[in-house]
């Protein structure tokens, strides 16, 4: 068993991490505040492929792995919150679906764009009525001829706002249960008649990523755009959250990592009683606490990520490290504001935006009431 | 076109601390770098490539640890690595540097050599114009724009306050300032590919038909180091602007006169 990255896995986390202080930092504060994420930088992301990392180079990824994925998320997070989720979302979750569901036809027409950096994928399951219970999904398709007609609203849609392609869920048999009635559709956000995108939703945190309703009236979708056939959409979305939650774990990992060496970094410059804030022992001992944390909630997002590159199961793993990662997130950016007092409260320091930002982590792709029930489920106890 | 660049790992100065005792560099757990200089004449390079076409191979000397800047220069975008390592070639000063890269260089073939103006923890700018040297090769060093026309490079060359434009014809040798390119990121593609593919090591059994082991080491080093110290801030000197020939020599002779030199 080994504990170390390999000389591939330390080259790209170099990258992440240059690319991230580089590039990514300057603009997070303005991002947060204008709440709009900055198109540029987001061509950037996508030029040195950070939106296909895991994905196969011969449909234009970066034929890297899950792992490599994580240290991607892991580094931006640190610095801001809102490239994380936009680079999960699309990746994980929008991506993930085709390259495991796609056909060969299908995968060169909407995976290749969406891996290659031309593209940008959003994924759209949860309703205004239906979040953890996805079973009380509205959307409807109902069959014209060959062809599919979306009718429903999807909420929380992130990417949305400047999405090329969305893998959205519509029941397609109302008399079964979501489980065997949902339906998984590939569709052109910005071409496609009858979609409607709205303002993004105003939100606690992550405010510089797209996060919309996005409503269908009778969009027309042609089969060749059903994934994995009628019906299988209910696996097809389990799946994809499966996988998400290793993006998750891994920002939240992040975004308490970057919290910390702020706060940190501000501890020891700042002198109160005549010495460094961080001299004081009650510190340096809550700065370990806080470290072993991170550090902890690290390795399981590892092992959920190994795991995966093994073909292994990994949803409980994935489960378990994102319940973990996402609970220290929240206590280590709460420490990180208190270490650095009213400073910290401060919007000219980060922290009270990783603070803002970190409660996310708890709640989307699964709540941590959600995640218990996978890890509770693969332990036998019934 | 083939073009080779010249790469060298160094310490990361920004995180380096000096010792104070022996007054050098203290290497333990400093992350190690391509140099910036070097760094730049890659950027250049590339773009050069992607514009007329070749080959871009990259040539490192140092220990096998190197072997990371190398893939470094891959996953930015270079075609080829060559690391040059060997115990013999330990020690080496700029001149019995220049003499392993040149002979390697000879062996590789290029059209156009570029090198960085001079590598962050030792700062002599010497290893690139004596490679140009011992290669008998037309050199413009100090470049901060380079492109081709055709059999010749056009390079400008920062002088003090001055540019100079100069057309060369390959082949020929670049030294690049890191004002020349800024330099792209590696990709993830780039990294993953690099880490597939062989960098030649080259030790010195594969150079020893061209390389007399005088000429290297510790052995093939004219200059040796007997002592390093932090420099003092000295006072800036005296600027005499338009003066003749005749007042200048007066008024150098008097400073020297002045401060009992002469």
């Amino acid at each position: 068993m080994d504990f170390k990255l390999d000389k591939s896995h330390l080259l790209q986390q170099e990258l992440f991490r240059k690319f991230a202080e580089t590039e990514i930092k300057p603009l997070a504060k303005e991002m947060d505040e204008n709440e709009v994420y900055d198109q540029g930088l987001l061509e950037k992301m996508q030029k040195y492929g950070f939106f296909g990392i895991p994905y196969s180079q011969e449909y234009g990824g970066g034929g890297s792995d899950t792992l490599a994925y994580t240290l991607c998320m892991e580094e931006v997070s640190k610095v801001d919150a809102s490239t994380g989720i936009t680079i999960s979302v699309h990746t994980s979750l929008c991506c993930s679906c085709i390259d495991e569901f796609g056909t060969e036809e299908q995968k060169q027409k909407y995976l290749r764009p969406l891996i290659d950096g031309s593209k940008i994928g959003c994924y759209g399951l949860t309703e205004p009525g239906a979040g953890s219970d996805v079973q009380g999904a509205q959307t409807v398709a109902v069959k014209d001829g060959d062809d599919w007609l979306i009718t429903g609203s999807k909420i929380f849609t992130t990417n949305s706002g400047f999405a090329d392609t969305c893998i959205v869920f519509a029941l397609t048999d109302r008399s079964v249960p979501a489980s065997k009635g949902l339906t998984a559709f590939i569709v052109d956000l910005k071409e496609m008649p009858g979609i409607e995108v709205s303002e993004n939703i105003e939100r606690m945190g992550i405010r510089a990523a797209s996060n919309c309703i996005v409503s269908y009236d009778n969009v027309r979708v042609s089969p060749d755009r059903i994934l994995g056939g009628v019906g299988k959409g209910f696996k097809i979305a389990m799946s994809a959250l499966d996988k998400g939650r290793i993006g998750i774990a891994a920002q939240a990992v992040g975004i308490a990592q970057g919290a910390l060496n702020e706060a940190i970094k501000y501890a020891k410059e700042r002198k109160q009683f005549g010495k460094p804030v961080i001299s004081f022992q009650n510190s340096q001992f809550k700065c370990a606490e806080m470290q072993t944390k991170i550090d902890a909630a690290r390795l399981l997002t590892w092992r959920a990520a190994k795991a995966k590159d093994n073909h292994e199961v990994y949803g409980p793993y994935a489960a378990a490290a994102k319940l973990f990662a996402s609970d220290t997130a929240v206590e280590v950016t709460r420490f990180a504001v208190q270490l650095m007092g009213g400073y910290g409260y401060c919007r000219e320091y980060p922290v009270e935006r990783m603070y803002r930002d970190a409660k996310i982590t708890e709640i989307y792709e699964g709540t941590s009431e959600v995640m218990k029930m996978v890890v509770s489920g693969s332990m036998k106890l019934k | 076109m083939k073009i080779v660049v010249c790469i060298k790992q160094v310490p990361d100065t920004a995180e380096v601390k000096l010792d104070p005792k022996t007054g050098t560099l203290i290497r333990d757990g400093v992350p190690s770098i391509i140099n910036h200089d070097d760094r730049a004449g890659l950027e250049a390079a590339l773009q050069l490539r992607d514009k007329v076409g070749g080959t871009v191979t990259v040539v490192c000397m140092g220990p096998p640890q190197a072997d990371v800047a190398l893939r470094e220069a891959l996953a930015m975008g270079a075609d080829d690595a060559y690391l040059l390592s060997a115990r013999e070639f330990g020690g080496s000063d700029t001149y019995a540097t220049a003499t392993i890269i040149a002979t390697a260089l000879k062996k590789i073939g290029f059209d156009l050599v570029v090198t960085g103006r001079q590598a962050i923890d030792g700062d002599t700018a010497q290893v690139g114009p004596q490679i140009g040297e011992q290669l008998h090769l037309p050199q413009v060093s100090y470049a901060e724009g380079l492109d081709v026309d055709g059999d010749y490079i056009i390079a400008k060359r920062q002088f003090e306050e001055e540019a100079h434009m100069l057309k060369v014809k390959m082949p020929c040798l670049v030294t690049a300032l890191s004002e020349l390119a800024e330099p792209r990121y590696m990709s993830v593609r780039g990294i993953v590919d690099a880490y597939q593919q062989e960098i030649t090591v080259w030790g010195f059994d594969d150079l020893k038909n061209d390389l007399n082991p005088e000429w290297i080491g510790l052995k093939g080093s004219p200059t040796n180091v007997f002592q390093s110290f932090g420099k003092k801030m000295r006072d800036p000197g005296t600027l005499m602007k338009d003066l003749t020939p005749d007042q200048a020599v007066e008024a150098i002779m008097a400073k020297l006169i002045e401060r009992h030199i002469i």
